[in-house]
């Protein structure tokens, strides 16, 4: 049974690494920065994935003890990632891609970067704040 | 009343959940910390997010969660495959316009961190009226097709859970 989770733990350890670096190997060899940005969000999802689960299994098997800090670090992973290459992409469409070379949006306007004084959730908030909180006067 | 005293029920659950778990430490001692925590920040943060969301099918979050999941495995998996095998004369980087269903700004957060999380697609930008995302695929030489699998797979479950 020892030798079973030895396995598996050495198995996941590799498999992240790998992600890991096929992650790091993308960022030098796709050819432009949107492109780039597809290769760390790659070694943050299965790459640190699988590390975590790994160091879950040997912390719960050798050790005896239920950790839930891995669980932490995938959701904190998890809220910020995104967030991260939100930005970058953000600024990267403001200095390389003017509206011309994007597809249109579906409704009126244009995308937000492109847009002075651009409020995305302007309506609905508005909306919600109707319905949910009728004697606040603001 | 209790609305003023606990603008986001969820997020007081979430926090005392995660207090507990950074801390590490299941005593009274970090509970009541743990409250502590869960009811001021709520409070303080109330005026930057007035909606509160709405969850109407709550069930549907597990099977949402296991989907991404798998779909983030077997993604990783193909894009790997392209990093490493395919020449980049042969990838075709491409923007497709996704135009929402959803308008909850909770839901459409959910779904763009989704396409972000899952390889291969990434949310870009927003439109201006907040109705429509810009992707960027990796490889897609259909862009219709990236579009409609966010739409079905992804964003009909989020309008079934939140709206």
């Amino acid at each position: 049974m020892e030798l079973f989770w030895d396995i598996l733990i050495s198995a996941l350890l590799v498999i992240g690494g790998i992600f890991g670096l096929v992650g790091s190997f993308g960022l030098v060899k796709l050819p432009d920065p949107m492109t780039r940005l597809h290769a760390p969000t790659k070694a943050a999802t299965l790459g640190v994935g699988a590390i975590l689960i790994a160091s879950m299994v040997w912390f719960a098997v050798k050790q005896g003890h239920l950790t839930l800090h891995e669980l932490m670090v995938t959701i904190f992973i998890f809220l910020t990632a995104p967030i991260t290459a939100h930005f970058i992409s953000k600024a990267n469409i403001f200095r390389d891609w003017p509206a011309e070379k994007l597809p249109k949006p579906a409704g009126e306007g244009d995308w937000a970067v492109h847009t002075a004084d651009a409020d995305t959730s302007k309506g609905e908030l508005a909306v919600d704040r109707e319905k949910n909180i009728p004697h606040e006067n603001d | 009343m209790i609305r003023k005293i606990l603008p986001h029920p969820y997020l007081t659950v979430t926090l005392v959940m995660v207090w507990l778990m950074l801390a590490n430490s299941y005593t009274l001692n970090s509970l009541v910390f743990a409250i502590l925590v869960g009811l001021v920040i709520p409070w303080i943060t109330a005026p930057y997010w007035p909606a509160r969301p709405r969850f109407a099918k709550p069930l549907k979050i597990i099977e949402y969660i296991s989907i991404v999941i798998w779909d983030i495995i077997v993604a990783n998996i193909t894009v790997a495959k392209i990093v490493l095998f395919m020449p980049n004369s042969k990838l075709h980087p491409a923007w497709v316009t996704v135009p929402l269903d959803i308008v909850t700004p909770e839901a459409v957060t959910v779904l763009a961190g989704t396409i972000t999380m899952t390889p291969g697609t990434l949310t870009a930008e927003l439109a201006a009226d907040g109705h429509s995302l810009l992707v960027h695929a990796l490889h897609a030489p259909d862009a219709d097709e990236v579009r409609d699998e966010i739409k079905s797979r992804y964003e009909a479950r989020l309008k079934e859970i939140f709206e």
